[in-house]
């Protein structure tokens, strides 16, 4: 069972602290070669996937199995095969195949987690990776089995303290949850405040922290004053759905789904009110004021790039960004005038039966009658369509947009890394220049409190390094799962949209072959 | 199939078929013949040549061209209202005046606009104008040919002088447009005629078949009115989705040059089934254009004709009633009598006249109608079938190359 073999000790033993992480991936500093070719150590989970692909519609994947979070658990070829490798290894041998439970998607739009089990890390001969990639994802597949589900909008309270409370759902075979089946109520400021506290934990390190659904003002008043119009149940609709999107990209990242923080929201009854989400709290003013300096230290740090590899990602990111922006806007444009046609041949419909009203031969006032009915069965064929276009494509295309924004936040975050790093070497410089003056005019206390000054600047140097490596390290790998996950998330959602144009031309045929004959009849 | 909707030339042709008959189910009738063989567009004006086969001994030649401008046709169309000998006639209505303009407009606005788009874009924008401006011109050709086969069909107007004049005199005919007075004078004359029409229309018939029709026609040209707007609009917006599949395409295709991963061969492919489907769209968009939208509008200026018919029924039938009484008073007067009489022996004639062949025109005017609809009906839902089928095949197939490939 997948659960057994799920190891608490990874639990325990490594908290999501920061500073763990970091150590435990010293150890492999060594052996993750660069990586640019290959991306980073969930790829391999993901390939058998898509071999099963066939039997389920667009699998999701999962590569979070893989991760440097369980770092101590590949059993490298090299010497510095972490402490705990051994005990896995029994565990690790026996898992034969990935056992992949097809999970049915039950929205088009949401993309589903595959199960897989979580217990059985890879053995991953980092080494000999390219080559053996297929045959140890075969032979050793991780499952993870998490599914979550935003669902059950309700509206509690009343007029502007009003606010909508949302199930969170968490179907999981995952040991570290204390159930297999439990959910749980929250609040958008909930959400936000989940990723607030992410993001100031792992931004910085260079994780790609999935973004929260924006805040609408507009909107949620009209949901808190109460109007019950379909303007406000579709604004509601959108939202659970992003939040939807927003909890499965947040578990599928391996890093944050160890994250207690995480874990307590998805899990606890009652969750502290998260007040410092609001804008107009102090947390709210502070948090602008951060962005607009950041804003302007990211025009005057001048980097040395020194690796290629970061400025052309940079690049890449930017055309991406902006051609999604682009297409994005064609496609809003689409969903706008299907929604036009809808409403206008919805309004034929009724126009065409009453033109058969008044006609005064019976044959061709009952096939007018028909046309009206046709009509108004393609408006609803529209209708249905404008939603597909929304929710599958539009959707798709903005959470990527703000995808890429986090994105380059986390570049930004490297340069600002690499500026402490200067700075420390420019203090650094300056202290020994002091110690050096103080050699020469012979001040021993003087000099005593430089060398000390010297050791905790180099240390800081040293620190520096490493952070910037670290950070450096990290975002090629986040960068390579990204990438990876961006390819799937497309391909699975596009065609899931194909899919639905697909079905309306199917029934587009079915009505009209329907009203021919009728056509015909007219005599 | 798929190749045929790409054709332009295909496009053109089914046109050319479909339009000469859409709203009118003609006889060809080798006594007359006429229709527009050609047709060049000015700048301003649009310049038809109107051919003509003719078997009748009125024509100098049994075959022959003119060239004719819109205007003319008005002047043809108005005579013919002016005439008191076709009052109990439907006079088909007259071909509306080419608009180009909205075009010309968008035209003009892609040229200025060229610098801000890709070269592969403005081509795409450049084509889809031209096929638009094609798609009108063609459309008031057939509207105005429509018009002459009409008269060319009906037994009385057929002979009528100007109109052979108009077919067969190869100089201009020196109609010029209503200046501003004219339009003035008309815009009055239709004020009085409709508020007559609002007195005359008071008088209760005592023929049923008439009473049953004005009402029938009253409410069937408002609603006829009201279909063809909302029909308009549909249309509309359905072209406004297939320019948005255009613009997506052009997106998609720039998203698969540029993406580093292999999904760039992904947006390659379904950036094509965009331009593709897209086609289709925009053809469909044309075919519920022309098979609905221009049915109910040219049924909308018929059932007007119609009712114009009926007024002018009934205004000669409330003449004939004032006749009588006039001729009442004179009898008891015993005061011009006998011009009271030739008067009213006068207006019985026109009443009975205009009646009798109002009685056979309004017939003709539903069996047409019936036919129309019953053709276009049939026409366009077979079209919808077959694009539907069309996009649907597109779809599977770039579906199976995308599933193969992932």
């Amino acid at each position: 069972m997948a659960a057994e073999r799920e190891p608490p000790p990874l639990g325990d033993g490594k908290p999501t602290d920061f500073e763990d992480l970091e150590d435990g991936e010293d150890l492999f500093t060594s052996t993750v070669s660069t990586l640019e070719s290959s991306p980073s150590s969930p790829e391999p989970a993901s390939l058998p996937a898509e071999d099963i692909s066939a039997n389920s519609n667009g699998p999701k994947p999962t590569e979070v199995v893989l991760d440097d979070d369980r770092e101590d658990l590949f059993a490298e070829a090299t010497e510095e095969v972490s402490l705990d490798s051994p005990e896995r290894e029994p565990i690790l041998s026996s898992e034969p195949s990935p056992a992949v439970t097809p999970v049915t998607p039950t929205t088009l739009i949401a993309p589903r987690i595959e199960s897989k089990s979580m217990s059985a890390p890879v053995i991953f001969d980092r080494s000999r990776e390219e080559v053996q990639e297929n045959i140890e994802e075969e032979a050793n597949g991780d499952i993870f089995d998490i599914e979550i589900g935003v669902s059950d909008p309700e509206k509690v309270g009343d007029g502007m303290n009003a606010y909508m409370a949302y199930r969170v759902t968490t179907k999981t075979s995952l040991s570290m949850f204390s159930k297999s089946e439990f959910s749980v109520k929250r609040r958008f400021s909930d959400f936000l405040g989940l990723h607030s506290k992410l993001a100031s934990k792992y931004l910085h390190v260079g994780y790609i922290v999935p973004p929260a659904p924006e805040k609408s003002i507009v909107g949620m008043t009209k949901v808190k004053v109460g109007k019950e119009d379909s303007s406000s149940t579709e604004f509601v609709e959108k939202r659970r759905a992003a939040l939807e999107r927003y909890l499965q990209r947040t578990v599928k990242h391996p890093t944050l789904l160890q994250d207690p923080d995480l874990r307590q929201f998805l899990e606890s009854s009652e969750l502290p009110r998260a007040v410092n989400t609001q804008a107009l709290s102090g947390a709210g003013i502070l948090r602008m004021v951060n962005k607009a300096a950041d804003a302007v230290n990211k025009m005057t740090i001048k980097m040395n790039e020194s690796d290629a590899w970061f400025e052309e990602k940079q690049q890449q990111f930017e055309n991406l960004d902006q051609q999604l922006r682009k297409l994005h806007v064609s496609v809003e444009a689409l969903v706008c005038h299907r929604k036009e046609l809808s409403a206008n041949t919805a309004a034929f419909a009724k126009s065409a039966a009453m033109l058969g009203n008044s006609e005064d031969h019976t044959a061709l006032s009952r096939a007018l009658s028909q046309l009206a009915e046709v009509e108004e069965k393609i408006d609803q064929l529209h209708q249905e369509q404008a939603f597909a276009d929304f929710y599958m494509f539009s959707e798709l295309l903005s959470d990527y947009i703000r995808l890429i924004a986090a994105v380059k936040g986390v570049f930004d975050h490297r340069m600002k890394c690499w500026q402490k790093w200067e700075d420390a070497q420019i203090t650094l410089l300056k202290k020994r220049e002091a110690e050096a003056k103080m050699m020469v005019a012979n001040k021993p206390d003087k000099i005593q409190q430089a060398k000390n000054e010297i050791r905790e600047w180099e240390a800081k140097v040293q620190q520096g390094e490493r952070d910037f490596e670290q950070i450096s390290k990290t975002i090629r790998k986040e960068v390579g799962r990204f990438e990876k996950e961006r390819v799937k998330d497309f391909k699975t959602v596009i065609i899931k949209y194909l899919e639905s144009l697909v079905q309306t031309q199917q029934q587009l045929i079915k009505y009209w072959e329907a009203f021919l004959p009728e056509a015909k009849a007219i005599a | 199939m798929m190749e045929g909707l790409d054709d332009g030339p295909d496009f053109l042709s089914e046109e050319d078929r479909g339009l000469k008959a859409i709203n009118v189910n003609l006889q060809s009738d080798a006594a007359l013949q006429v229709d527009i063989s050609d047709a060049l567009s000015e700048r301003d004006k649009v310049k038809f040549t109107v051919h003509t086969k003719s078997s009748l001994p009125n024509f100098k030649q049994n075959e022959f061209s003119v060239v004719r401008q819109h205007e003319e046709f008005i002047w043809l169309h108005d005579s013919f209202v002016e005439n008191e000998d076709y009052a109990g006639y439907i006079i088909p209505p007259a071909p509306p005046r080419p608009d180009f303009d909205a075009s010309r407009e968008k035209l003009q606005k892609l040229g200025e606009g060229e610098g801000s788009m890709t070269k592969e874009e403005f081509t795409k924008m450049k084509q889809e104008l031209e096929a638009e401006y094609l798609a009108i011109f063609k459309k008031t050709v057939a509207m105005h040919e429509v018009f002459l086969c009409r008269v060319a069909a009906h037994p009385i107007l057929r002979r009528d002088l100007n109109f052979h004049v108009f077919l067969e005199y190869n100089q201009d005919l020196s109609v010029r447009g209503k200046n501003k007075k004219e339009k003035l004078e008309d815009f009055f004359k239709n004020m009085v005629k409709s508020a007559d029409g609002v007195i005359v229309s008071g008088v209760k018939d005592v023929d049923d078949f008439f009473e049953h029709e004005r009402t029938f026609l009253l409410e069937y040209h408002n609603r006829v009115k009201d279909a063809s707007a909302k029909s308009d609009r549909m249309t509309r917006s359905h072209k406004s989705a297939a320019d948005d599949y255009n613009r997506i395409g052009s997106s998609l295709y720039a998203l698969g040059t540029q993406d580093s991963t292999d999904i760039c061969k992904f947006f390659l492919k379904v950036s094509e089934l965009f331009d593709k489907t897209r086609k289709i769209e925009a053809r469909v968009s044309a075919d519920e254009d022309l098979k609905l939208s221009d049915l109910l509008k040219y049924y909308l200026r018929e059932s007007q004709a119609a009712k114009d018919l009926l007024y002018r029924r009934s205004r000669s039938l409330v003449d004939y009633e004032n006749a009588n009484k006039a001729l009442d008073k004179a009898r008891a007067k015993n005061k011009d009598v006998l011009q009271a009489e030739t008067s009213q022996q006068l207006c019985c004639q026109k009443f009975e006249k205009i009646s009798e062949s109002a009685k056979q025109e309004l017939i003709d005017f539903k069996t047409r109608r019936v036919a129309a609809f019953r053709k276009n009906l049939v026409e366009l839902a077979e079209l919808e079938l077959k694009h539907a089928k069309g996009n649907l095949q597109l779809l599977q197939n770039c579906l199976a190359v995308l599933n193969g490939d992932t």
